[in-house]
């Protein structure tokens, strides 16, 4: 990070955790600790990249992004490209004045608000809690390295 | 319309002005001034509140008079942009909203910057992001201007041009004194009663139909003279290719425009965590996503009662749909019901539009001052004087939002609103993807995916049938007209993403590893967050 004004860390700093070193710390070694970590911070995130715990934590949001990611990106260019391609087909008609390209509009609807509950019911399951660990664990290793130095 | 007719919209104007005049002194009370404060709002909002902010900023004029205004004009064409709107908030709440919670602290540049060589990467994205955002100002002002046309019918072009810079003042004044705080409170508000008065409108057709939403479809489809074509995609972007190139470019930019708009980017800011961001955003789709299905009602209703031929007689653009929708359904014009509905939905029109302009002049001038201002300027004051300089950014933008706003007065706005998603898409977010997501990223690569989607984009905007070369463009007279499609964003946002990819391989930096995991760990776990 080129920084050219270590000084004034507590403001220029955007990784500068104003929250978090106020929970359960006394605020001075934590303010103490802060522009120690800048000397030997990057080691500490390496570390916890590192360990499998977060690669745990990495894995289980990418396997469930990705997936999720691809199938609703193909499903709505597929709606689109439909729509514009094949009008003909989007006007069949199913039921009364309802015709399969409102079936499929309103299906995006409820598509999203599927994936949407999915995907926070698999983070608040699956992540959170071993997020919030490694969010401690990274900041107590790296006050720890603040106080060692 | 009669005198009888404008008077309560006008006293209901009056009244949203003065309760977001005593919003914005009441919250400066205590004001401290400091750059968390103006730009996050202390960043102590609950991901309710968080929530209904987003969709109130989110739920433009555009979506509630332009899209209803499009769907009654041109009937199944217009409901792409309802599902592509809110299709989008899944790009936001799977790939964005939490990461850049944890990784950033006031706008989109911090989280890019962290990564890279500060200044160019600050100077890329704060442009890209002032662009897009004046463009999106455009759209609401332009819409401010319609709609008060509407209500004091006839008198013209003087009171539209005085109501764009009445809004733009408004704006200025929310914005460099109320900060965040007042923006997110008047955004709330705004969320409220708009939602309110769509629920309102929405039971109202579905009563005048017996809760029979078929008939509402027939006697649309009848009404419109397309019989069952106007229920079937076609009208509007169905005749050659290049209609149909358009519509999907169009729907490109929609999906993923909104992860890339710096005023949604900047609502993250003002919850504490990336699990209240990630909360926040789930009720932001509930909402947007019941507004969203209640515009198709009240557009096909507006087809079904008023009919597209009085629509477009109206406004050519048919953004005066759902006002002439109330008025009917309170009982037609000189009823004391339709001058009620009328002025309610005028009113609440009018109040979702000096919301959004809020939201959007404040993430704007964030960028200004603390993108664009602090990298350019080496010596930089003390925080406190960024807050400053965002308070004179804010009058800048403004003025040049009246400007624009004066003169592109006669485009659809949920259109002028497609094209600022397409700037989004193509100039804001493969740069943010690419940094959260891609280790060997860099510097340059970072600068040539904002400039390689942003110019393209713009360029091609101003080549495109929508700025000449057309009776319909904002300069009939000249045509210096090169480009077929109106929305840029088939073509520009691969662009974008391309050119990042090249800039990083031609690149001669490594990437740093150290800040890669600083990022990564940062973004999922929260560490340090701001």
């Amino acid at each position: 990070m080129q920084r050219s004004n270590s000084g004034d860390v507590r403001y220029d700093d955007p990784w500068y955790d104003a929250l978090a070193s106020g929970w359960g710390e006394s605020a001075g070694p934590a303010e103490a600790a802060v522009p120690a970590r800048r000397a030997d911070g990057a080691d500490v995130y390496l570390e916890v990249q590192r360990s499998a715990a977060f690669q745990e934590v990495r894995s289980r949001y990418r396997r469930f992004v990705v997936p999720a990611v691809a199938a609703f990106l193909t499903w709505y260019v597929a709606y689109v490209v439909t729509a514009t391609t094949a009008p003909g087909l989007m006007a069949r008609p199913v039921a009364g004045a309802v015709n399969l390209g409102m079936l499929a509009g309103l299906g995006q609807f409820l598509t999203t608000f599927l994936l949407t509950w999915a995907y926070v019911r698999h983070a608040r399951l699956r992540r959170d809690r071993a997020a919030l660990e490694l969010r401690w664990d990274a900041q107590e290793l790296a006050r720890g390295r603040g106080g060692a130095a | 319309m009669t005198g009888d007719h404008r008077l309560p919209a006008l006293l209901l104007f009056g009244a949203f002005v003065a309760v977001t005049l005593v919003i914005t002194t009441w919250v400066s009370r205590h004001r401290q001034g400091s750059a968390e404060e103006f730009y996050a709002g202390g960043r102590l909002f609950s991901p309710m509140e968080n929530g209904f902010a987003i969709a109130g900023d989110y739920m433009s004029a555009a979506s509630f008079l332009g899209i209803s205004g499009l769907i009654a004009l041109v009937g199944y064409d217009g409901m792409l942009y309802s599902v592509g709107f809110l299709v989008a908030w899944l790009v936001v709440l799977f790939l964005v909203a939490e990461l850049v919670r944890n990784c950033g602290r006031f706008t989109l540049a911090d989280v890019v910057a962290a990564r890279m060589r500060e200044r160019p990467v600050r100077i890329a994205a704060g442009t890209s992001s002032v662009t897009v955002s004046v463009l999106y100002l455009v759209a609401q002002m332009v819409g401010a201007g319609s709609l008060v046309a509407l209500l004091l019918g006839g008198t013209g072009e003087a009171t539209r041009a005085w109501t764009v810079v009445g809004v733009g003042v408004l704006m200025v004044i929310y914005v460099s004194l109320g900060g965040m705080r007042a923006t997110t409170w008047i955004q709330i508000v705004k969320a409220v009663l708009l939602l309110g008065g769509t629920i309102a409108l929405t039971v109202l057709v579905l009563l005048r139909f017996h809760g029979d939403f078929n008939r509402l479809l027939l006697t649309a489809a009848e009404r419109s003279g397309h019989g069952e074509a106007f229920l079937a995609p076609g009208l509007a972007y169905g005749g050659d290719w290049t209609a149909r190139f358009d519509f999907i470019s169009l729907g490109l930019a929609l999906v993923l425009g909104t992860a890339g708009l710096p005023h949604i980017l900047s609502r993250f800011y003002t919850v504490p965590t990336a699990r209240a961001a990630r909360r926040s955003v789930v009720w932001a789709i509930g909402l947007i996503g019941g507004f969203y299905l209640m515009t198709i009602v009240l557009g096909f209703g507006a087809a079904a009662l008023i009919g597209p031929d009085t629509v477009r007689a109206s406004n050519a653009s048919g953004n005066t749909a759902v006002p002439l929708l109330a008025l009917d359904l309170g009982g037609g014009a000189g009823s004391t019901g339709g001058t009620i509905l009328f002025a309610i939905v005028a009113a609440v029109a009018f109040a979702t539009i000096l919301a959004v302009v809020a939201g959007i002049t404040l993430a704007s001038s964030a960028s200004v001052a603390h993108d664009l201002y602090a990298s350019l300027r080496r010596r930089r004051g003390k925080p406190r004087s960024e807050v400053a300089v965002a308070r004179v950014a804010s009058v800048g933008i403004g003025l040049v939002a009246i400007g624009l706003g004066l003169l592109a007065r006669d485009l659809n706005v949920a259109f002028l609103v497609g094209l600022a998603f397409a700037v989004a898409a193509s100039a804001n977010l493969p740069v943010l993807l690419y940094s959260l997501f891609w280790r060997g990223f860099t510097t340059r690569g970072a600068v040539w995916a904002v400039y390689g989607g942003l110019i393209p984009a713009v360029v091609l905007v101003l080549l495109s049938p929508v700025v000449s070369g057309s009776p319909a463009s904002l300069f009939p007279g000249a045509d210096f007209q090169l480009f077929p499609l109106q929305n840029p964003g088939l073509v520009s946002v691969p662009l974008g993403f391309l050119a990042g990819w090249l800039g990083t391989l031609t690149s001669p930096e490594v990437p740093d590893e150290a800040k890669h995991a600083e990022t990564e760990v940062r973004s999922l776990t929260g560490a340090g967050a701001a």
